[in-house]
């Protein structure tokens, strides 16, 4: 159980599992995510399921290298064993027949958004996705997107690649040209979340976000992860992560975020000097 | 017997003001000869009333006396016959309160230590490096799942297992040991304990599946299909807010969080351990239990220059064991009595910077006995803090209720069960602990995982339910 079946390396800072993991590969469901931890000393990462395939036993993780925890993920080799897989946590994503959806991806945002729009497909919806990265070695995930999708569009912020600009900027787009659109799903970075939300807030458009606070266990036991959404205090670990992008306090969530910027800096400078150079 | 000594032998210590720089336990425990000494002053009355006031009905006479003949392996088999975590009891059971209470000593002088002794006969055992395992029935072949290892669900797996059921206990969290791993400090119930006794356990046919969430992984109606019966010991794991302003601010823990991070995931030994905490210059806990006074007291090692209790009644109400309080006193906690949070208040970085409190007085007893605490309009005042820890205490864990079809609940989300039996309204299935009682403590969920595992026992014997 747990043992990593196939790595790849998406791009620089990116790569995808696909882990061994039975039980929680029968149940996930999409919005859904696990907690990880590495090994004895590590800590508590919550993970969004990007795919479950129950017949194989295997669930889809993808992450991207930014702090000590996940270089060291990315560190892991097809074989190695992950110390614990928690799941699958959280409630899962409404899938509905809305009609006309958009599903919007920001970084490796687009890998939580993926499971999401495909359902939303799979249940009849007419799905338009924009995919967004900073340039164009960094857009994941563009096929099985493209595959998904009646109508994908890609934006880069430096112009690489598709539209020059932001996921939000292609979103005012098509709104512009007159699409009716009956409901919004962005994940991604929380700044991009916040934008999407104001740019879809003026037309009445449904939008959920999937939020990214810290957690610790991920099964409603300690707060951490508080959010504020309608003004109440949520856990998001019990209560999400999908909330409705129109109530969410983002800059509460920016700041939550950033309660251990002092010691991840410390932790990822350790671990550079020390055993994480070799590797 | 010799003639009376009025005061308890006392236990050694490690003094305040090296203590509180490190996680090492507090007392050091009874030496052979300090045991005994502690033996001889128990009356070994005919009709000793101590039992009575034990949740798990220790022969504690008995015990003692195997102490007093300086036989410590028939002192540790008699605490076994009743009590599987005697180390664990011994340290954290609120002996004031049940056995001590009722010691017949105790009316004219101090109570025999019976805790400590209780600790002395377990740490012995563990000394010696050997443990007996108990003589076990033969196998029944029915299985058990338990849920949650937890003080109830452990205690109800070693009653299980003795009586020759197959048990396997499932863990959401990645240790066994429930609020005893991640949430009583390393300085009160050292990790290596509570791992020992697990041990026992699975050195009696215990098996242990941990990170695995029933009601997530699989739901309680899966897990019927593959055993007999279930019992549901998931404990009081939501966490209490006041729902005042500013309490999402940076710096602001739930003492879950606040404990979790430093015992379970050793936070306290950072960079070395991934999980960082904040570790605050001054530290505010709210609450007046076990919870804030552990809160309190990690937060003096975690080097805080001031940790101060806030708590809204005075210091008779407080519901922390006296040890705990004489501790924290030693250790330099401060203590706000008769007072409450109102609000918080942040600094240009959305960091928590000042706790406005009001003054309170007592009125009229409430109904808990005590005297209800009143605000004292216009009393507000503001106490500079960095970091702050919210112990007001917590709710039954719904992950398990609000996946499980015909499982009644009660209005604060406890499961409803017969307290005679455990037993819940959804058949074959089985709840003891905090998450039927709420938030209480360790050998009140042992107790109840005792009463639990004899009711089970009759169940899969007759099946009737």
């Amino acid at each position: 159980m747990n043992r990593i079946l196939k790595k790849r390396v998406l791009t620089s800072e990116i790569k995808l599992f696909e882990v061994e993991t039975p039980l929680i590969a029968k149940r996930a469901l999409p919005g859904q995510f696990v907690v990880l931890r590495l090994n004895e000393e590590g800590e508590r990462i919550p993970m969004t399921i990007v795919e479950a395939r129950p017949e194989e036993g295997v669930i889809l993780i993808i992450f991207q290298e930014v702090g000590k925890s996940t270089k060291q993920m990315g560190t892991m080799k097809e074989g190695d064993v992950i110390a614990d897989v928690i799941g699958p946590l959280g409630v899962p994503s409404e899938i509905e027949k809305f009609g006309r959806v958009v599903c919007i991806g920001g970084g490796v945002g687009v890998a939580p958004v993926y499971p999401i729009t495909k359902a939303l497909k799979e249940m009849g919806n007419y799905v338009i996705s924009i995919i967004g990265a900073r340039s164009k070695d960094l857009v994941l995930l563009e096929e099985r997107m493209r595959a998904i999708s009646d109508e994908l569009y890609i934006t880069t912020d430096d112009g690489s690649y598709g539209q020059k600009g932001f996921v939000s900027d292609e979103l005012q787009r098509l709104i512009d040209q007159g699409k009716k659109i009956d409901r919004a799903i962005a994940i991604g970075p929380v700044i991009m979340m916040k934008v999407v939300s104001e740019v879809t807030r003026p037309y009445g458009i449904k939008t959920i976000v999937s939020l990214n606070p810290i957690m610790v266990d991920g099964t409603g036991m300690c707060g951490a992860c508080r959010v504020e959404v309608g003004g109440e205090t949520k856990f998001t670990c019990v209560d999400g992560p999908d909330f409705d992008g129109h109530l969410v306090n983002f800059d509460l969530l920016m700041n939550r975020l950033r309660i251990y910027e002092r010691e991840e800096k410390i932790a990822l400078e350790e671990y550079g000097q020390g055993k994480g150079r070799n590797l | 017997m010799a003639k009376l000594i009025l005061k308890k032998t006392p236990m050694r210590e490690q003094p305040p003001e090296e203590r509180i720089h490190n996680f090492n336990e507090v007392p050091y425990g009874y030496s052979e000869e300090e045991a005994v000494a502690e033996a001889n002053r128990c009356l070994q009355c005919k009709d000793p009333p101590c039992i009575a006031g034990c949740p798990v009905e220790i022969d504690i006479p008995g015990f003692i006396n195997q102490i007093a003949l300086k036989n410590f392996q028939g002192a540790i088999d008699k605490l076994k016959e009743t009590n599987f975590l005697p180390a664990i009891c011994g340290r954290v059971c609120p002996q004031e309160d049940q056995c001590e209470k009722y010691c017949v000593l105790g009316k004219k002088a101090e109570s025999v230590a019976i805790g400590r002794l209780e600790r002395f006969a377990a740490d012995w055992e563990a000394d010696k490096g050997k443990v007996k395992i108990p003589p076990q029935a033969n196998p029944t072949g029915k299985k058990v799942a338990v849920v949650g290892a937890g003080p109830a669900g452990l205690t109800a797996a070693g009653e299980l297992i003795k009586r020759g059921h197959q048990v396997t206990v499932f863990e959401a969290l990645h240790k066994e040991g429930g609020v005893l791993v991640y949430g009583i400090p390393e300085f009160r119930l050292p990790k290596a304990i509570v791992a020992r006794e697990v041990d026992f356990l699975r050195q009696m046919g215990v098996e242990f599946v941990a990170s695995f969430v029933v009601g997530k992984t699989q739901t309680v109606d899966e897990l019927l299909e593959e055993f007999d019966t279930l019992f549901l010991g998931t404990g009081a794991g939501l966490p209490w807010f006041m729902q005042i302003p500013g309490e999402n601010l940076n710096g602001i823990y739930s003492a879950n969080e606040y404990l979790t991070r430093v015992n379970l995931m050793k936070a306290y030994l950072f960079p070395q351990y991934d999980t960082p905490i904040v570790r605050g210059k001054r530290v505010a806990t709210s609450g007046g239990g076990n919870v804030a006074m552990d809160s309190a007291r990690t937060a003096l090692r975690l080097g805080a220059e001031k940790s101060m209790i806030i708590y809204r009644r005075s210091r008779r109400e407080l519901p922390a064991r006296i040890e705990e309080i004489e501790h924290a006193e030693e250790e330099g906690v401060k203590f706000e009595f008769l007072t409450l949070p109102v609000a918080y208040h942040a600094d240009k970085r959305g960091w928590v910077k000042e706790m406005e409190c009001i003054r309170m007085r007592l009125g009229e007893p409430d109904s808990s006995g005590r005297r209800r605490p009143l605000p004292i309009e216009g009393s507000n005042f503001k106490i500079p803090v960095d970091v702050v820890v919210v112990a007001i205490g917590q709710s039954p864990n719904p992950l398990v209720p609000s996946t499980t079809p015909g499982l009644e609940t009660g209005k604060h989300g406890n499961i409803t069960t017969d307290v005679a039996t455990g037993r819940t309204s959804k058949k074959a299935v089985f709840a003891g602990g905090d998450i039927a009682t709420g938030a209480a403590t360790v050998i009140l969920a042992m107790g109840a995982g005792k009463i639990a595992a004899k009711a089970i026992n009759e169940y899969l014997k007759t099946g009737k339910w």
